[in-house]
């Protein structure tokens, strides 16, 4: 408990809240405690406020699967175009132009270029927010505003953290349709005369795109766990935050609760993606 | 032209564009600041906060991002005015016994629970008795331990009795937030979710609302017992980041943060800051030290700690750590506090008299400069907590000018936890470079009294002195504030002279309020003694009504 340097505290309410909490029992007798809560989905209250473990990770979650969902769209909407673009023309200037593009945002560091951005469109420009989900006077305005001022607020956040994502799904689908675009069928369909632009979209594609399924169901865990640098940069009200606070707070049954959410959401996710990965490709039996 | 030469030039392009918009134009609507405007109601104050409050209920409460917010919400019987005297909130009177062991409070009468109930001795009671309750989870149960009986007179009075006498109790007693019995009687209010996470009290601010890790949001009570609040609402907003914080207040989206010494000096010290906003600076009420193990040989020499002491360059470390924006400490008070000793002097730097000291006390130098202690070069190690940048800063200045007399220095930077579990409590450590917090009562008992020396106690360094020890019991016996000046006056200098700490620096604060805010006048206690009194202008209100 972090109360160690406060000089209110006495040693004698130190012992009591051990009490309190049943650090004094045998290790063994605590872990069978928690184990046995855990089963009946019981995270215990947080040390910080009382709470119960499971309403604070509520009210994280919805802010953080807006951010998180939306960044992993954009992603994906921007980064296979420019995959395929980048297969199309491979060994090109611009291919060699997106790959440049998409590696510096892989590299900056995102709370620098964060801070970039908020100092140029926030403070000099003054278009955009700087932090937070929505205006002070958010609860004032009207239905339609209050859609803007939510959008206002995401522009920063889910580009910044979409151009650190870009490499990785673009470099999968330029190599997965390099490998596509040398086998027989897609000779075939060239040979039977197919405009260029369907053979690599429709055809190639399709098949091009099976792996990222793969990745999709991995992006389940950090979908729903945040980012602790993204939130804090902006004043997110997000899950990475909460878990990056509980630790710093030495709040172990809400650190106890993200991590075993997030575990099992990890086992979910691998499962999910194994099903999607068979269901849509039927070379490929579970 | 290669990708790299294009995407060069379009960063290049970009900072040109940042660096040429640098001069946005002035657009916040700011009163001329050397004319008296009258007072008006309305508008918002938006505040920043690091962290999110924990939780709205001053008893379980015990991080300042909670107590921040709960102290504009609660009341308590006493507070400090201005210059630091105690005067009454809620109390309109109080009287201590001849032998110091019973305190009668008398209430002001009106004053209303947020709810429109009156606010009575019976909560006051309730309250107490809530701190002393073994089953509520507050931090702040030894405050009240000696506490032996309790009674409610009336309505308007209240009677204490203590176990014995101890001048702290009306600090503590006085500023004890007072909560509504009718809400909260009968219930485990460790899980009143209802009160804790939306407080009904009797303050200047009402809680309207608190979007988790976002902000908090409170209105003025229109029938406060003190007049209504001008500025109408106050929003806390949850910005963990200290640089996006400087960014919000820049932008508008803050009025009021600390400012560190880099950026009064600096990034905050431009033409467009310094219009559109009012910047201060007084002296804290907290010190950074170089804490000895007075439990190692080494350090048991009075005379090599006195020589460590002159050959530290306090005045430098003021100068670089925090760019001239505070104070060297000379003692275990701060310059805020009333048992500040104005009389004690920091020692002179001047490292070839440390040397001679060191002669002086047995030691002797090498032909290489090092310091030598029978045959053995001298060298200890300083710990620190991670985090603290000034600290880090402050340990590298020692290392460098110790070495300077031949004393090797090595440091060790830990995480705080591991800091205090391992090494601070166990009291395996040579020194220690630490700060404190200092409350406003000059009590130091826990930090100096010879007693205190337990594993999680706070005199550490283990330092013990007969007449110390002696005056700081008295000084707790002690009520009338003159004498216990004489008495505090006495311990800073005999602490100061003796040396068991290095006392370094007191940091300034310095906050930073957006111009629009007027009324606001610095004093011994801060700025924010008088909060609800501050106002805009009629004309220049940013938010709307």
């Amino acid at each position: 408990m972090h109360m160690d340097m406060n000089p209110n505290v006495s040693p004698d309410s130190i012992a009591e809240m051990k009490k309190m909490y049943g650090l004094d029992k045998p290790i063994p007798v605590q872990y069978a405690d928690w184990v046995g809560r855990l089963m009946r989905f019981d995270f215990g209250r947080s040390f910080l406020d009382q709470r119960p473990v499971i309403a604070k990770i509520a009210d994280r979650l919805p802010a953080t699967l807006l951010l998180s969902g939306l960044s992993l769209f954009t992603i994906f909407i921007l980064a296979i175009p420019l995959g395929v673009y980048s297969a199309m023309h491979h060994n090109s200037k611009k291919d060699r132009f997106i790959t440049v593009f998409t590696f510096v945002g892989y590299s900056i560091p995102a709370f620098w270029l964060a801070l970039l951005c908020m100092l140029f469109f926030g403070v000099i420009l003054g278009w955009l927010p700087i932090s937070g989900m929505r205006s002070v006077n958010h609860d004032m305005l009207g239905a339609v505003d209050k859609f803007w001022d939510y959008c206002a607020h995401l522009i920063l956040p889910v580009f910044i953290s979409a151009f650190g994502g870009l490499a990785s799904i673009s470099r999968y689908t330029r190599s997965n349709m390099l490998e596509v675009v040398r086998q027989d069928y897609i000779r075939t369909a060239k040979a039977k005369g197919l405009p260029r632009h369907s053979v690599y979209y429709l055809h190639a594609l399709r098949n091009a795109l099976l792996p990222i399924i793969t990745i999709i169901g991995l992006a389940l865990p950090g979908l729903i766990g945040g980012s602790f640098i993204f939130e804090t940069i902006f004043s997110w009200p997000g899950m990475g935050r909460l878990a990056y606070e509980s630790a710093m707070n030495f709040d172990y049954p809400t650190i106890m609760g993200i991590a075993v959410i997030g575990a099992m959401l990890t086992l979910i996710g691998n499962i999910i993606a194994d099903i999607l990965y068979a269901a849509v490709d039927p070379r490929i039996r579970l | 032209m290669s990708v790299f030469q294009s995407t060069a030039v379009i960063l290049v392009g970009l900072m040109i564009l940042i660096s040429g918009c640098a001069q946005k134009a002035m657009k916040d609507k700011i009163p001329d600041q050397n004319r008296d405007y009258p007072a008006a109601y309305g508008d918002v104050i938006v505040q920043g906060t690091i962290a999110d409050p924990a939780i709205l209920n001053p008893v379980l409460a015990s991080d300042t991002a909670s107590t921040d917010v709960t102290g504009l919400i609660f009341n308590s019987l006493l507070r400090y005015d201005k210059d630091l005297n105690l005067e009454g909130e809620v109390a309109e009177s109080w009287k201590i016994s001849a032998d110091g062991k019973i305190i009668t409070f008398t209430l002001k009468k009106g004053v209303k629970w947020h709810d429109g109930r009156l606010l009575t001795a019976h909560d006051v009671d309730f309250t107490l008795r809530t701190f002393l309750d073994p089953k509520v989870k507050t931090a702040y149960r030894s405050n009240y331990a000696d506490v032996v009986k309790t009674k409610v007179v009336d309505d308007n009075t209240f009677k204490v009795w203590y176990r014995k006498p101890f001048a702290p109790v009306l600090e503590k007693m006085g500023g004890m937030p007072i909560l509504p019995k009718h809400l909260l009687k009968g219930r485990d209010i460790n899980k009143t979710d209802d009160f804790n996470f939306r407080p009904v009290g009797s303050g200047p601010y009402k809680f309207v609302s608190w979007k988790r890790a976002e902000s908090v949001l409170l209105q003025a009570n229109p029938e406060y017992f003190e007049g209504r609040p001008y500025l109408n609402r106050v929003v806390y907003r949850v910005i963990p980041d200290m640089s996006v914080q400087f960014l919000e207040l820049q932008n508008g989206g803050l009025d009021m943060m600390g400012l560190t010494p880099h950026q009064y000096n600096g990034e905050a010290n431009t033409q467009e800051f310094n219009y559109k906003f009012n910047k201060f600076k007084y002296t804290s009420n907290q010190y950074t030290y170089l804490g000895f193990n007075l439990k190692k040989k080494m350090f048991q020499n009075k005379h090599f700690r006195e020589a460590i002491d002159i050959a530290i360059n306090k005045e430098a470390l003021v100068q670089s750590v925090l760019e001239g924006l505070g104070a060297v400490a000379t003692g275990p008070y701060t310059p805020r506090s009333w048992a500040y000793n104005p009389e004690v002097k920091a020692r002179a730097f001047d490292q070839l008299r440390a040397r001679e000291m060191f002669v002086a006390a047995g030691y002797r130098y090498a032909k290489n400069g090092k310091l030598l202690k029978d045959g053995k070069p001298v060298e200890f190690t300083l710990l620190t907590n991670q985090g603290n940048r000034n600290r880090e800063q402050t340990a590298i200045i020692i290392q460098s000018q110790l070495k300077e007399v031949g004393i090797k220095v090595n440091i060790r930077i830990i995480a705080w936890s591991t800091f205090l579990s391992e090494f601070v409590n166990k009291r395996k450590f040579d020194a220690v470079l630490l700060g404190w917090s200092l409350a406003r009562d000059p009590d130091l008992y826990s930090i100096w009294h010879s007693s205190k020396t337990g594993e999680h106690e706070f005199n550490f360094v283990s330092y013990k002195n007969t007449e110390v020890d002696r005056l700081l019991v008295r000084g707790r016996q002690t009520f009338n504030r003159n004498k216990r000046q004489q008495i505090y006056y006495r311990v800073h200098e005999i602490i100061a002279y003796e040396l068991p700490y290095v006392f370094l620096y007191v940091p300034d604060s310095l906050p930073a309020v957006h111009a629009r805010i007027q009324n606001i006048h610095p004093a011994a206690a801060g700025i924010a003694y008088n909060f609800i009194k501050w106002y805009v202008p009629e004309g220049y209100h940013k938010y709307a009504k």
